[in-house]
């Protein structure tokens, strides 16, 4: 029985119990005050031995393949997490993942995987975006770079000669030299990507990709104001895939009111707090911000149960098939594991989209509120992680987080799975739910207690 | 009208019985029943034909009088600061002003008036000052003190209900009786009580009777079902001339300045804009309460109401009833904190019309009792009364503590009442609250809920040793929960 399968590495053998967990990070935020303050925890600092990093990605590029670790050691990234979290390999990714899907499963399957608009990279795939474009006239698109986060850089634009003008720009240039260049997809037709290929092509001049995407036009509003959701998920590894999603998140609304008419102002499409925080409306005590089981209870007064439940089963599909479209593709060291903050976009028809997935989300509080949520989430991202050996490896719940995906879905039932009119079974999952998880974390570890009382 | 009745299929002899049937069918007797119950509901029960129309407002003189001077009072504030600033209690707009509005209706929110020469009129704190010095001049207390004196702030003796009388009134929060808020939590298995309940809330909607939907939100309101089932309590039916009345209000608000939008914007920007979750709402709020000030309908509400609207008059004609106006147009002046009744509100509806029908409709029933002065059972004297002598008769040694350390209760929990704890409550445990105040036409459940927070942090405030502390463990109420606390205090404490 699948439920009953082991999630953590000990594989039946016993873990090693350390005394004390040398652990380093550079951020200096939440997770500092989280790490300082966990019990047997010491911080080492610079040239020190560690048993635990949380690392930055740029430390990981040019760290982590010549890095000895030990088995016990774990590290907050996976070595190409990229092919997730940069938004032009995910696209790659995710169509080659949907082609197999439909040569295996049909044409019905293979749709469960359209959540992501239609996105072509830049410039290699120009023909084929400017294709679409005339397909499509007057639609909005919007122009992002792949490896910039916090709303750096985005613009939207309906009319070709906007992306003329922009490639005439200093953006522009650079991409021009890389389209003189044979695209790097027909010389390297496997599916992954060799980080060193693309960040440093040529030696004095930073290279940067945009992707071009259809913007979605009808957003979910509320209060008149488009918000995005932020979800975070937490993998333990890929091979096998397994993934837990925590209960918590929240709705990041933009400062002003939805229109159409002025695409030029960034503060009212972008919902990232950082763009927030420099919009001339911005008072840094608004927050703008709504905790997941807000948004989950406005929705359900407003659209019903039975729509809120579907809504959220179709957010599970996005984060379980974006995994399993990399999930082959991304090197499974078990020494890694990774919190991941997906953004969705909520349209007018209750369907989510997926905007991207970031590998590092923002870990400093933005409020009181912000502060203790992410407190959480790290608490129990490491409660997960266990360095201590005192998870059984048999856990579906961890504090806040429910194990989503083990090799295969977990249902929320023990035992058989427990399956719903439709004959689907119902997910282990409650994002947006109550999350009583002081509750759940003292009895998880007072039985842990008595079960090893009882074996020893 | 004539032709109709010359129609062959209307037959004089029974022409009674088939209206009657008609109605029965077209849905228009109940629709009847319910506007006829809506009106039993918010009127006072007949009185002595002979006592005049104050009485139907307050029937206490000393109330009435204290009432008036309170009146007087904001009045003269409100004045003084119109002369001071220079600016007109009403001015038509410029053409170009009103356009721009017009523009902005949606997002009125955007908009940064400088507001920093406008304070609030009056704040629930300087209320609750006059609340503490109104006196009965015909009761003589006597200088002894006995175990039967009042040790709480409010010093006039009126009735209010003691745990077991609250019991029989709140009989459907008993323990037996299966709850929103307590029979629908996760561990619960909803065949148990939840699915049911849903059931018959549909069942309510279905037959759309007013009455049974009130009796039914005794129990909760499930919450997708709660917009209706408050729209047929309140009698709340969007028909065209509701939506083009309040049209014509906003066209008000667009041709019209008055000095008490400013006091609107100003305690919107001061309350709501800066709550965690109401926020969103903010244009919401505007285009109700500018709207709400404008309203001339909510001036009959004073009949029944221990306020009267202030009376202005134009330039040069003070005292002369021909010039004279109410001011503002509703006859209601906000005060700080106002804009929290409407917030809840905008969780639930979502066109501006509805929206603002239903808090109007909440206002004259219930939230204008929260800041007049008067001997009604849901007004807010009474129920201050009634948490008083609650904490005192049911948690004496608490109280006691509070007193001596120069924490009266009252201070700290003046604020939630007067707000009918909107903004200290998580917004489903305020709905969850609401719908009883909708449930048992009642406000007293503020009152039981305030003495019950105290009663469950009691031993955090037996050790406090000033008000600041005591403050500050109930600064946070919003992981409270309000069904078992109410559950707790009214049916499983030792009386």
């Amino acid at each position: 029985n699948q439920n009953y399968k082991g999630h953590g590495s000990s594989k039946g053998k016993e873990r090693e119990q350390r005394a004390l967990i040398r652990f380093k990070t550079t951020l200096s935020n939440t997770l500092t005050d989280v790490l300082r303050n966990r019990p047997g925890w010491v911080e080492v600092k610079d040239e020190g031995e560690w048993d635990f990093y949380w690392c930055d990605v740029s430390w990981l590029r040019e760290n982590f393949d010549h890095t000895y670790m030990d088995e016990h050691v774990r590290i907050s990234h996976f070595r190409n997490h990229y092919e997730l979290t940069r938004k032009n390999y995910m696209v790659k990714n995710l169509k080659r993942f949907r082609k197999q899907l439909e040569r295996e499963a049909g044409r019905l399957e293979a749709a469960k995987c359209d959540f992501f608009p239609k996105t072509f990279e830049m410039p290699c795939e120009y023909h084929l975006f400017v294709e679409e474009f005339r397909k499509n006239p007057g639609i909005t698109w919007i122009m992002k770079p792949v490896a910039r986060s916090q709303g750096k850089g985005i613009f939207l634009f309906r009319r070709l000669k906007d992306v003329m003008d922009w490639r005439k720009g200093t953006a522009g240039r650079r991409l021009a030299s890389l389209e003189a260049q044979p695209a790097r997809n027909t010389v390297n037709p496997s599916s992954s990507h060799d980080t060193r290929g693309s960040d440093d092509q040529k030696d004095d001049m930073p290279v940067e990709n945009y992707v071009a995407q259809r913007y979605i036009e009808n957003p979910y509003l509320i209060g008149g104001r488009k918000f995005d959701l932020r979800v975070y998920v937490l993998v333990m590894s890929y091979l096998p895939l397994r993934a837990w999603l925590y209960r918590d998140g929240f709705a990041r609304f933009s400062n002003t009111r939805f229109t159409l008419n002025s695409i030029d102002d960034q503060y009212v499409h972008l919902t990232n707090v950082a763009v927030q925080k420099t919009s001339p409306d911005y008072h840094p005590k608004k927050g703008c911000k709504w905790m997941l089981q807000r948004f989950r209870q406005y929705l359900a007064s407003r659209h019903g149960p039975e729509a809120v439940e579907a809504l959220f089963r179709d957010m599970d599909n996005i984060f379980v098939r974006s995994l399993q479209s990399v999930h082959k593709v991304i090197i499974s060291d078990k020494h890694c594991f990774e919190l991941y903050g997906y953004d969705i976009l909520i349209d007018e028809d209750l369907k989510p989209w997926l905007l991207e997935v970031n590998a590092s989300p923002s870990l400093t509080a933005s409020s009181q509120e912000d502060y203790e949520l992410k407190t959480c989430l790290l608490e129990d991202t490491l409660h997960v992680v266990d360095m201590e050996g005192r998870l059984t490896g048999r856990e579906k719940r961890v504090g806040g987080f429910d194990l989503m995906w083990n090799d295969g879905p977990v249902s929320r039932e023990d035992g058989a799975p427990d399956t719903s009119g439709t004959g689907n079974s119902v997910t282990n999952t409650h994002l947006g739910c109550i999350n009583n998880r002081k509750e759940q974390l003292r009895q998880l570890f007072c039985s842990l207690q008595v079960q090893k009382k009882a074996s020893s | 009208n004539q032709a109709s009745l010359q129609r062959p299929e209307i037959k004089l002899e029974s022409l009674k019985e088939d209206i009657k049937e008609f109605f029965k069918i077209s849905g228009w007797e109940k629709k009847l029943q319910n506007a006829v119950y809506s009106e039993l509901s918010v009127f006072p029960l007949p009185s002595h034909p002979a006592a005049p129309p104050e009485h139907l407002k307050e029937p206490l003189v000393y109330m009435r009088k204290a009432q008036g001077s309170w009146e007087k009072r904001i009045l003269k504030s409100l004045n003084s600061m119109c002369t001071e600033l220079s600016i007109p209690l009403a001015r038509k707009r410029p053409v170009g002003e009103q356009k721009e509005l017009l523009n902005k209706w949606n997002e009125m929110g955007t908009d940064e008036p400088d507001l920093s020469l406008f304070r609030p009129v009056y704040a629930p704190k300087d209320f609750l000052e006059v609340l503490i010095n109104l006196r009965n001049p015909n009761y003589e207390n006597g200088d002894s003190l006995s175990f039967r004196t009042h040790l709480g702030l409010i010093q006039v003796p009126l009735k209010v209900k003691d745990i077991p009388e609250l019991k029989e009134c709140f009989a459907e929060l008993g323990l037996n009786t299966g709850q929103l808020g307590i029979d629908d939590s996760t561990q619960v298995p909803p065949e148990l009580f939840e699915n049911e309940h849903v059931r018959i809330g549909q069942k309510v909607l279905a037959e759309q009777d007013s009455a049974a939907a009130q009796q039914y939100v005794r129990q909760g309101s499930p919450t997708a079902l709660r917009a209706e089932l408050w729209a047929l309590i309140l009698n709340i039916s969007s028909q065209p001339e509701d939506i083009l009345y309040y049209e014509q209000l906003k066209t008000n608000v667009i041709q019209h300045d008055l000095l008490v939008d400013s006091l609107i914007y100003k305690d919107v920007k001061l309350t709501a804009s800066n709550d965690d979750y109401y926020f969103v709402f903010e244009d919401y709020l505007y285009q109700v309460l500018l709207c709400f000030s404008r309203d001339t309908s909510v001036l009959s509400h004073f009949a029944y109401n221990s306020a009267s609207p202030p009376k202005s008059y134009i330039r040069g004609k003070l005292g002369l009833e021909e010039y004279a106006v109410f001011y503002p147009p509703n006859g209601v002046i906000p005060f700080h904190g106002f804009s929290m009744y409407v917030a809840p509100l905008c969780f639930l509806y979502h066109e501006p019309y509805k929206l603002y029908q239903i808090f109007r409709e909440m206002y004259v029933r219930f939230f204008f009792r929260l800041h007049s002065i008067s001997s009604h059972p849901s007004g807010i004297v009474s129920l201050c009364l009634l948490f008083e002598t609650l904490l005192q008769t049911y948690l004496p040694q608490l109280f006691y503590h509070l007193r001596e350390i120069g924490a009266q209760p009252l201070r700290i929990s003046f604020k939630w009442m007067v707000r009918a704890f909107s903004g200290y409550l998580a917004t489903d445990q305020l709905l969850l609250l609401w719908d009883r105040i909708l449930g048992y036409n009642s406000l007293e459940i503020l009152a039981v809920l305030a003495a019950a927070v105290f009663a469950f942090r009691a031993v955090n405030l037996m050790e406090v040793t000033s008000l600041a502390a005591a403050e500050a463990v109930l600064a946070d109420l919003s992981t409270l929960k309000v069904m078992p606390l109410l559950q707790i205090f009214l049916f499983a404490t030792v009386t």
